[in-house]
């Protein structure tokens, strides 16, 4: 087969396209790799000599806390907010009691919302429901977990409700027929059914909190209880922290949801494609 | 609800009752999140139009009302009105910035290209990363004394050498660039699922009528994905209009607030001036924003998914 030039010159044009995406990765691995002797702005594109895992090691030291508190906030934060989504993606799909199509619209908007304009209320509202409840809300990652499940809600119940309006309603009917009850349909029909959705949701949730920042940086202030992405902030913007180790760092705090892309892309791209209401 | 009890001829007594305590079932198992976000989302902003129509500008809590003066304060800040001139420029660009890249991505991977699936995912991974990492690693690639400068310079192309975030005059282009990057993996993901929709017969009935391929597109192709573009403006026109974290790691406010937007603004007057009645006006004017562009969207595919 003869090869056109059309052809040639949209595979050189897919190449070039695919470097400049990958220069700050190749930007953020060649220098997090060399030595700190090596590390010099006017050598940034030239590789390593050797390579040292020095700044890597530097990096790890100064994020490993905020790694663990990032971890301890995306699981319950995911898990709760998935579970949500499922139980009232089901309701408003399959069970559309009056009102239904008037809650959803209201809940759908949350998703969009400018969190600026909830973030005064919402640390009053931590501390003052902390004090009641005597239990550090405001300025702890339980705080910030449970304010990603609140806003977690709309996302997930909107992906769980396209979701279970894929499963036929005669499958429903028949169930009740049969004398199932709401919640036995969703236990012995629904849930069954539902382990797409769950990754499809879990995984955006995970992507989301994990990379979020605002609510971070204003929830938590002691640098000892913020997530990673808050840490890696302060990392960056430091003037004393040599730049080779913010690299490494951002790399660090980027590799989590880097590998949920890679192995699990299909299900993220199918998350980010819900979230345009229309998937 | 009441199609379902008359399409099946004379339910029992026993399950018509049991049917309508499922319903009423059903509506106290969304009730909690129905009021979480009811109290979180309504009841905050509530809250934040009270606060920015208060006193409270000092870091002692003062509600006495004072009606639109810090809306009118605000608007008459020069800050501010750099602010909302910056949004206006950052949003047009990036969004042209991403249609643009987006649709040429999704047309030329829609050409059975070979190796697609690896192509795809090399446009679409920025999407995963957060902006804090993003804003890190383009705030040294557009730093003007070495990253991609060096590159043009290695080149031989000092002409395309740019002071980038260090000159307000193109600042924002920087930061919109470094958006560009993370988030038109978005738009071609959205225009490639548009394109494997449309049918091969009307491809080929297109080129069995004698049309060029670059006929086929502009006439026929494209103008079939005009929802697609829609509903990619609201998602990235909401985006563009509350964007913080990208700015924030990368150039900050910039010199001479040449890449400030309201996001930082409001930042920065709340949490570290402690000015809540003026940083609760700025969030109300994001709001306003955002609302403008989601609102008749949201309107609009509820009503278009109940006819459909």
């Amino acid at each position: 087969m003869r090869v056109r030039p059309a052809r040639l010159l949209m595979y050189a044009l897919l190449i070039a396209l695919a470097l400049f995406y990958l220069l700050p990765v190749y930007v953020l691995v060649n220098n997090g790799l060399k030595s700190f002797q090596e590390v010099s702005l006017s050598r940034m594109w030239e590789p390593p000599s050797q390579f040292s895992l020095a700044s890597f090691a530097k990096a790890y030291n100064r994020l490993a806390p905020n790694f663990r508190n990032s971890l301890l906030l995306v699981i319950p934060a995911t898990l709760c907010a998935a579970a949500l989504g499922s139980i009232n993606g089901y309701i408003l799909s399959k069970w559309k009691f009056t009102g239904a199509d008037f809650v959803f619209p209201l809940l759908l908007f949350g998703m969009f919302i400018p969190y600026q304009s909830v973030l005064i209320p919402l640390v009053q509202f931590l501390q003052w429901l902390g004090r009641a409840l005597d239990i550090r809300l405001y300025g702890s990652i339980g705080g910030l977990a449970l304010v990603h499940v609140i806003y977690g809600i709309p996302i997930t119940t909107l992906i769980f409700r396209n979701y279970y309006a894929t499963v036929p309603t005669e499958v429903v009917d028949a169930a009740r027929i049969d004398g199932a009850g709401l919640l036995g349909i969703y236990r012995n029909v629904i849930l069954p059914l539902s382990m797409p959705g769950f990754v499809v949701v879990m995984i955006w949730q995970v992507t989301q909190v994990w990379n979020e920042f605002l609510f971070a940086v204003v929830i938590t202030s002691n640098p000892a209880r913020q997530p990673v992405q808050v840490a890696l902030q302060n990392l960056a913007g430091s003037q004393i922290v040599e730049w080779n180790v913010q690299m490494a760092g951002a790399l660090l705090a980027a590799l989590p949801p880097l590998l949920v892309f890679i192995f699990l892309g299909r299900y993220f791209l199918r998350g980010l494609l819900a979230g345009a209401l229309k998937g | 609800m009441t199609t379902i009890a008359h399409a099946h001829a004379r339910p029992s007594a026993l399950a018509r009752v049991r049917l309508r305590r499922d319903y009423l079932l059903s509506a106290l198992i969304v009730l909690p999140s129905v009021v979480a976000v009811g109290v979180f989302v309504y009841g905050f902003i509530g809250w934040t139009a009270y606060v920015a129509m208060s006193g409270w500008n000092s870091f002692l809590p003062d509600l006495s009302f004072v009606g639109l003066r810090n809306f009118t304060e605000l608007f008459q800040t020069p800050r501010f009105q750099i602010d909302l001139r910056n949004t206006l420029v950052f949003t047009v660009t990036f969004l042209i910035g991403c249609l643009g890249v987006g649709l040429l991505l999704a047309v030329l991977l829609d050409q059975r290209i070979w190796g697609e699936g690896f192509f795809r995912n090399v446009y679409l991974f920025p999407m995963s990363v957060s902006f804090i990492v993003s804003g890190t690693a383009w705030q040294w690639l557009l730093n003007p004394s070495t990253g991609v400068n060096l590159l043009f310079e290695a080149a031989g192309l000092d002409r395309l050498k740019s002071p980038w975030f260090t000159d307000p005059t193109i600042a924002i282009y920087s930061v919109v660039l470094a958006a560009v990057w993370q988030m038109s993996g978005f738009t071609m993901a959205m225009y490639l699922a548009g394109l494997r929709g449309i049918p091969d017969e009307l491809r080929e009935a297109a080129h069995v009528d004698g049309a060029s391929e670059w006929q086929l597109y502009r006439h026929i192709i494209l103008p079939m994905l005009n929802p697609i573009t829609l509903s990619a403006v609201i998602v990235l026109g909401h985006i563009s209009l509350k964007i913080f974290d990208l700015v924030f790691a990368m150039t900050g406010s910039g010199p001479a607030f040449s890449t400030d937007v309201p996001g930082i603004f409001m930042f920065e007057t709340t949490f570290r001036g402690n000015r809540f009645a003026e940083g609760a006006a700025i969030a109300l004017v994001m709001l306003l924003m955002v609302a403008v562009v989601v609102i008749p969207y949201l309107v609009w595919s509820t009503r278009a998914e109940r006819e459909g």
